[in-house]
């Protein structure tokens, strides 16, 4: 492939939208309020249409003959380089809104950055996410407050769950050959200089929550490697259900 | 004035507001929340806005159990809209009747403990990718031409409801059906699945537009009020000539052997509808009654430290505010 670095750099991003999505996807009609329920579907929908704009740019890099749905659902369990943060299971709303949160920081950031990318299309993309992205933030961010500031309940239920997927969280800015091919070309964002920035703000609001800021120095990684926890493959077999047990038809 | 007195020209006063009322109903008007209304009316739209609202949010349940598995990136989206609108519906819907004096939580308990009812369809299962479709083209269908009269409905709140609901739900139509005709020009086992689809959501259905109009018993009174403008029959016929050209046009067979045009009346004959089954599912023992019922309660019930979270939080953020105001 003509552009290796180009078309795995966008899969690194699309990736995570994309099992975020799938896992947002598993609550609609099962939410704590109909308030919440449409704004999570609403999350999992903005993801997702990104999610398409990333594939088919990619499907035309690859130039193979491979469309958006091949690449978003025919590819094995080890070829997903999604963060482990984002396959983490719904658990409870604690742990839906603490990885919603967690991610939306980072992806905040990272949008912000990727609009002045030099690839036009990977530019355009993020121009239009922005504005979904910064919602997502704003959402999630303020679910973290209420949660933590509410009742005793559920402040310990959101402590947990922010403890427990703290692990996750320096894999965001860790970067592969493909990452540092396309840094070094001006088409990707070094994500190591927000790096500081994500904490500071994730840190601003879990105080604002009354929550404690994890000081575990402990941290999880592989996902960027294809390397993901046993939770993924059991998504995988929904997201991949029909392409796999219907191969070559249209739908 | 003597007790009785006073009692006789209540009355009096009473009989003249249901005479105004029943002349605004007769001019077309519409009635709006802060109007006086007779007591059985308010009950009646209760009782049928929060049935069409617990039928949204129990819609949701069937196709929501596709949404990990649609086939293409285009279709998760699709439905996930899709889904999204039909759970703003049930938001709307509750609102407006909020409008009626009860709330939403009272709603939720009527749904949660069998008192209030929602539309039987959704007690069938969603098995096949095919049954998107399916509820898209002929579920939506059925309650667009339920929903079109209702748009004429006395009740402000309720018309104006139906009319924007209305506009949604033609275009959810419009999308199923062409899930169908997608699987239609596809492979002999897409075909298949399409017509296998059509075959369990035919019937059930024709049912959705209720009992046949002698054993319809609140028929005639929402006729009288506007809340009804056409009869379940008049409803079911025309949905069956509308809906039996559509599938003749992507090759699917309806799946009832006395089908057949009456020139007379202009319209198709169908078979009879089991009715047996129609109440078996009514009364709570369809494939799926209890599946639903229990999805619906265990999320309110998973989500009650979420909502007591969110009421805490703006309690403490009121009194802080109150506390700088002061």
């Amino acid at each position: 492939m003509k552009n290796e670095n180009l078309y795995k750099y966008i899969l690194g991003i699309a990736d995570n939208n994309l099992i975020l999505g799938q896992r947002l996807g598993e609550l609609c009609g099962h939410g704590p309020s109909l308030e919440t329920d449409i704004a999570c579907t609403n999350i999992s929908l903005d993801l997702l249409g990104q999610v398409r704009s990333y594939f088919q740019y990619a499907a035309l890099i690859a130039n193979n003959e491979s469309s958006e749905d091949d690449i978003a659902m025919l590819r094995p369990e080890r070829e997903y380089v999604n963060i482990l943060l984002v396959e983490q299971p719904n658990t409870d709303f604690a742990y839906t809104m603490a990885k919603q949160f967690l991610f939306d920081a980072y992806h905040y950031l990272f949008i912000q950055k990727l609009q002045s990318s030099k690839d036009e299309t990977l530019s355009a993309i993020a121009n239009k996410a922005i504005k979904e992205v910064s919602y997502h933030y704003r959402f999630s961010s303020d679910w973290i407050k209420r949660l933590g500031d509410g009742t005793e309940e559920s402040h310990d239920r959101i402590q947990n769950a922010i403890n427990d997927l703290w692990t996750y969280t320096n894999e965001l800015f860790s970067q592969t050959e493909a990452d540092k091919a396309m840094i070094a070309e001006g088409i990707g964002v070094d994500t190591v200089v927000f790096k500081e920035d994500y904490y500071n703000k994730v840190s601003e609001v879990l105080k604002e929550a009354t929550l404690e800021i994890p000081e575990s120095k402990y941290f999880q990684k592989g996902g960027k490697e294809g390397i993901h926890t046993e939770h993924l493959g059991h998504l995988l077999s929904e997201l991949q259900y029909m392409q796999r047990t219907y191969p070559n038809m249209k739908w | 004035m003597s007790e009785a007195q006073i009692k006789d020209s209540r009355t009096e006063h009473s009989r003249s507001l249901e005479a105004q009322f029943e002349a605004r109903i007769a001019r077309d008007e519409k009635i709006e929340p802060k109007d006086w209304m007779p007591e059985k009316y308010r009950k009646t739209h209760i009782r049928q806005m929060s049935q069409h609202a617990h039928s949204e949010i129990v819609g949701a349940l069937p196709e929501g159990n596709w949404i990990t598995r649609a086939p293409s990136l285009r279709r998760k989206v699709a439905l996930l809209a899709k889904i999204q609108d039909e759970i703003g519906h049930g938001l709307y819907l509750y609102s407006a009747t909020e409008t009626l004096g009860i709330t939403r939580n009272e709603l939720f308990e009527q749904l949660h403990t069998g008192k209030a009812k929602y539309s039987s369809i959704f007690n069938y299962p969603a098995v096949t990718w095919a049954d998107m479709g399916a509820i898209g083209w002929l579920v939506d269908g059925a309650a667009i031409i339920n929903q079109v009269a209702l748009c004429g409905a006395s009740f402000g709140p309720y018309a104006r409801a139906m009319v924007r609901i209305c506009k949604e739900e033609s275009f959810h139509q419009r999308q199923g059906y062409e899930i169908l005709l997608t699987l239609t020009k596809g492979t002999q086992e897409q075909k298949d699945m399409a017509q296998d689809a059509l075959n369990r959501w035919w019937w059930p259905s024709l049912m959705m537009f209720g009992p046949t109009d002698d054993e319809s018993p609140n028929t005639a009174q929402s006729m009288k009020w506007k809340l009804k403008r056409k009869t379940n029959d008049e409803l079911r016929q025309q949905f069956v000539d509308q809906t039996v050209p559509q599938a003749e046009l992507i090759g699917l067979t309806i799946p009832d052997s006395d089908l057949k045009w009456n020139e007379t009346k202009k319209g198709y004959n169908f078979g009879d509808i089991n009715w047996d089954e129609f109440w078996q599912v009514v009364k709570g023992h369809g494939p799926c009654n209890k599946e639903r019922m229990k999805a619906r309660i265990s999320a309110w019930n998973k989500g009650q430290w979420v909502r007591d979270a969110a009421m805490a939080h703006a309690e403490k953020q009121q009194s802080k505010n109150l506390n700088k105001a002061v």
